[in-house]
């Protein structure tokens, strides 16, 4: 039998515990994935106590007040706060999300918070996207369209403009990818839900020249057919979207054309 | 400083900032040939662009007769007569043409019937002069930002432009009043990076954080204009500053203009329509400073709604369920998230809420940036653009929708400006060592504080100090209790602890340094609004409540060095840019 181990440093320890000291009667346990690679040491959680009295709805608040009142040296990405930016995608509760859209109250006992599944970590909850950048930028996110009057507007009926919707959506939170089993196994070639739902949203658009190119781009057992219709990526994107229906879409047309 | 590691790029320009103005620019720089970088401390599509909602104003006229000189008149009218006319005139007039290419690089925007850009009614927005409600805002749904900044992004790429992602800007590199670069920090692996360039673009977005409720995202810092005051430059109007006029109340969330641009209406404790009162002809879609004020009033005279009758509710519920789900969708979202509200049956409750930086880096037209020596210079090697920039075409109040066209107008200006200025490869000046020096010496300072005081509660200070302070409404009284209570908060910086010394993705510095950043904005902007006697656009004085274009139709700019601000005035530019247009002169502003 194989023995199956993690690599000594990979080994995630018991770290810190951070007693309340506001002497709140409404208190919940905080489990935090941290590391910092300056330090040279083992990934760890702290735990630490927090006043839920004072304490807006969502789990980002939960974070901005562990960090402005109890630890500033915790990181994690925020920007808008409202679901819009995608910075603040991490996994709460065992489960992909947003922070700044996810109700603490929505989890029972303690919280844990780790960093978005399989990625590699860059410090505490932020994970590297860069691979996932660059597989966007492997799709060609761009309109081609060789139509020469500069100054006239491509038109698009209604009918054929609903067809982006579920797809333009998307603000690139990386919950989907990083909750697909087959993409934690090949993320360096499949290109997981997040880059297939933004490739169907150009080989869709009707304005767009290049869609049997895009699709034969894609057509790669690896690149596309390594989707097992799992459905975690659907399950995981915090603004609703499809990604497994867009990515059955781009399967179908394969088939049909 | 031998600790840091110093690694030095040479490019013909530099973009700091990568939101819908920086992308836009960036896309520009690349197509005329030039070797440029493209900064930002989020990976673009973070950027607060894409929390625009309602739309971007362009007079296309696909929904019924327009004239880009309706649109230029009701910006001058929005900005109170303090915007320059002659920048005015540049963005009504190129706003079809920015609009036109958006489509073509691919946005989403909604479509009429026949498959034109949908535009809807915005504040402000009128037909001949100030008759009647026209269809001027272009828009994707209700996520406009988000998707105008997705497909700059997809531009960039398209265009190779060099992204240099989650790189913390730190000072600009000046020479002899000339801009030579900026010095920034990549937060990835720690190291320090020196950036040499012909031309630096500033469109680091605005500072909404100064304030404690605030649409405006964590990042909006105004982390460039900071730069700008260390540079020893001026600031320019920052005394006004945009309350939406509909943010969620207790979370600050934006719901859009938008949803009154489809037909949503405030209504106060009495069930009342109250903007008929205030704005008799546009009523709830008057502009912004107008909407917002008259809320102010309502609650303050006891008509608010909710337990401590501090807010009212914004109603949509009557809309027909279609336009709430094809044009409305994300609010629909938002108000569910953030209020626990379904807006097809219940009001939104909603309070006026820090949205907008109308002062910035003063620029003319063409994005260069501007001082007052005498008379106006421009500054070498510097531009702006965006809501870091202040060109002024928004003057004392922005018009819902007027903000992504800037953006877009402004950077597209910039490219080509810099396409005229910039030959590409010219060769870099030799720097002298100090000014890094200088950068390095505050940016270790910061890292190794070693005080009693948080950073956070420091920001919490100067925020309440600045949401109670210098308001919608603001007094002699007021602001010079803000004009104390705010240096005493940058006294605070003295003591101030920073625990995380480590260089990769060290967010508690990068939180002082945006606190650094903030503290001198705020400073500037009480400043400007104390010795601002008069009401203009969103500065309302209660103790000088009539606009005095004798005295006042002039720019503020100020200065600031640490605590201690400089302010002088420079007037309104009172001329248009071509014989296209004349010029508007001020009149009385109703809606």
């Amino acid at each position: 039998m194989v023995q199956i181990n993690l690599p000594e440093n990979s080994k995630v320890k018991k770290g810190h515990y951070y007693k309340d000291k506001t002497g709140s009667k409404n208190i919940r346990k905080i489990n935090v994935y941290r590391w910092d690679p300056s330090s040279g040491e083992n990934p760890r959680i702290d735990t630490y106590e927090v006043d839920m009295d004072n304490c807006p709805s969502k789990v980002l608040d939960v974070l901005n007040k562990i960090k402005n009142e109890i630890d500033p040296s915790l990181s994690y990405r925020k920007s808008c706060a409202h679901g819009v930016c995608g910075s603040c995608a991490m996994n709460m509760d065992g489960k992909n999300g947003l922070a700044c859209t996810t109700s603490h109250a929505d989890i029972n006992g303690d919280i844990d918070i780790f960093p978005l599944p399989h990625l590699k970590v860059k410090k505490d909850l932020i994970g590297d996207l860069d691979g996932l950048y660059k597989q966007y930028e492997s799709i060609e996110p761009w309109l081609k369209n060789n139509s020469k009057d500069k100054n006239d507007e491509i038109y698009q009926s209604q009918k054929d403009r609903e067809k982006l919707d579920g797809a333009y959506e998307c603000i690139m939170c990386a919950c989907c990818s990083t909750s697909c089993p087959s993409y934690w196994w090949n993320g360096d070639k499949y290109l997981g839900p997040a880059v297939l739902l933004q490739a169907y949203r150009w080989i869709i658009d009707s304005r767009d020249e290049d869609r049997k190119e895009r699709l034969e781009k894609v057509a790669d057992e690896l690149k596309l057919y390594r989707c097992h219709t799992i459905l975690n990526c659907t399950n995981a994107c915090p603004k609703g979207l499809n990604p497994a229906k867009a990515i059955a879409e781009i399967k179908k047309m394969l088939a049909t054309t | 400083m031998s600790e840091y590691n110093i690694i030095d790029h040479e490019y013909d320009v530099v973009v700091l900032g990568a939101g819908g103005s920086g992308l836009r620019a960036a896309v520009g720089l690349s197509e005329a040939g030039l070797k440029t970088a493209c900064i930002s401390k989020v990976f673009p599509t973070r950027s607060h662009t894409s929390a625009a909602q309602g739309g971007i104003s362009a007079a296309l006229g696909n929904m019924g007769e327009d004239d880009w000189r309706w649109h230029m008149y009701d910006t001058v009218k929005g900005a109170d007569w303090l915007g320059d006319q002659d920048s005015i005139e540049y963005l009504c007039k190129e706003a079809p043409k920015a609009v036109i290419e958006l489509e073509k690089y691919g946005v989403p925007f909604s479509r009429t019937e026949e498959g034109k850009i949908y535009q809807r009614p915005f504040g402000g927005m009128t037909k001949n002069y100030g008759n009647g409600i026209v269809q001027r805002t272009c828009a994707a749904a209700d996520r406009t930002g988000h998707a105008i900044l997705h497909t700059l992004y997809g531009q960039a790429l398209k265009h190779k432009t060099e992204f240099f992602i989650e790189y913390f800007a730190l000072d600009l590199l000046m020479k002899n009043g000339e801009c030579k670069g900026l010095i920034a920090w990549n937060l990835n692996d720690g190291t320090i990076h020196r950036f040499r360039s012909h031309i630096t673009i500033i469109a680091t977005g605005g500072y909404g954080k100064v304030y404690y409720s605030a649409t405006s995202a964590h990042t909006c810092t105004g982390d460039g204009n900071a730069m700008v005051l260390r540079a020893g430059l001026p600031l320019q109007d920052m005394e006004f500053v945009q309350f939406h006029p509909t943010g969620i109340y207790g979370h600050g969330t934006l719901i859009s203009e938008g949803v009154r641009g489809e037909g949503g209406y405030l209504v106060n404790s009495k069930g009342e329509r109250f903007m008929e009162r205030y704005a008799p002809n546009a009523k709830d879609l008057a502009s912004r400073d107008v909407v917002s004020r008259s809320m102010s009033i309502e609650i303050n005279e006891g008509r608010g709604v909710g337990k401590d009758k501090d807010h009212v509710h914004l109603h949509l519920s009557h809309l027909d369920k279609n336009v709430i789900e094809n044009r409305l969708p994300g609010i629909t979202e938002a108000a569910r998230l953030f209020a626990n509200v379904d807006v097809n049956k219940e009001p939104i409750p909603v309070v006026p809420t820090v949205h907008y930086n109308m002062g910035g880096i003063p620029t003319n037209y063409k994005a260069e940036v501007i001082t007052v020596n005498g008379s106006e210079k421009v500054v070498t090697g510097l531009m702006a653009i965006g809501e870091a920039a202040c060109v002024s075409v928004h003057g004392a109040n922005r018009l819902g929708s007027n903000s992504l066209i800037d953006l877009v107008v402004f950077g597209r200006a910039a490219a080509k400006r810099a396409a005229e200025i910039v030959k590409p490869g010219a060769p870099h000046e030799v720097l002298d060592e100090s000014e890094t020096e200088k950068c390095i010496d505050r940016f270790d300072k910061l890292r190794n504080a070693k005080g009693e005081t948080l950073t956070a509660e420091l920001r919490l200070e100067m925020q309440k100090t600045m949401q109670s302070k210098c308001a919608v409404f603001r007094t002699e009284k007021n602001l010079k209790e803000g004009v104390y209570e705010i240096r005493k908060t940058y006294d605070g910086m003295k003591s101030i602890s920073v625990k995380d010394r480590s260089l990769i993705f060290n967010t508690d510095l990068v939180e002082t340094l945006e606190f650094d950043n903030l503290i001198r904005q705020a400073i500037t902007t009480v400043d400007s609004a104390y010795y601002r006697k008069e009401s203009r656009g969103a500065h309302a004085r209660e103790d000088f409540p009539k606009r005095d274009d004798d005295n006042f139709m002039k720019h503020t700019l100020t200065w600031c060095n640490g605590k201690e601000t400089k302010i002088e005035y420079r007037d309104v530019h009172k001329s248009t840019l071509t014989n296209d247009v004349q010029y508007f002169p001020p009149q009385e502003r109703v809606y």
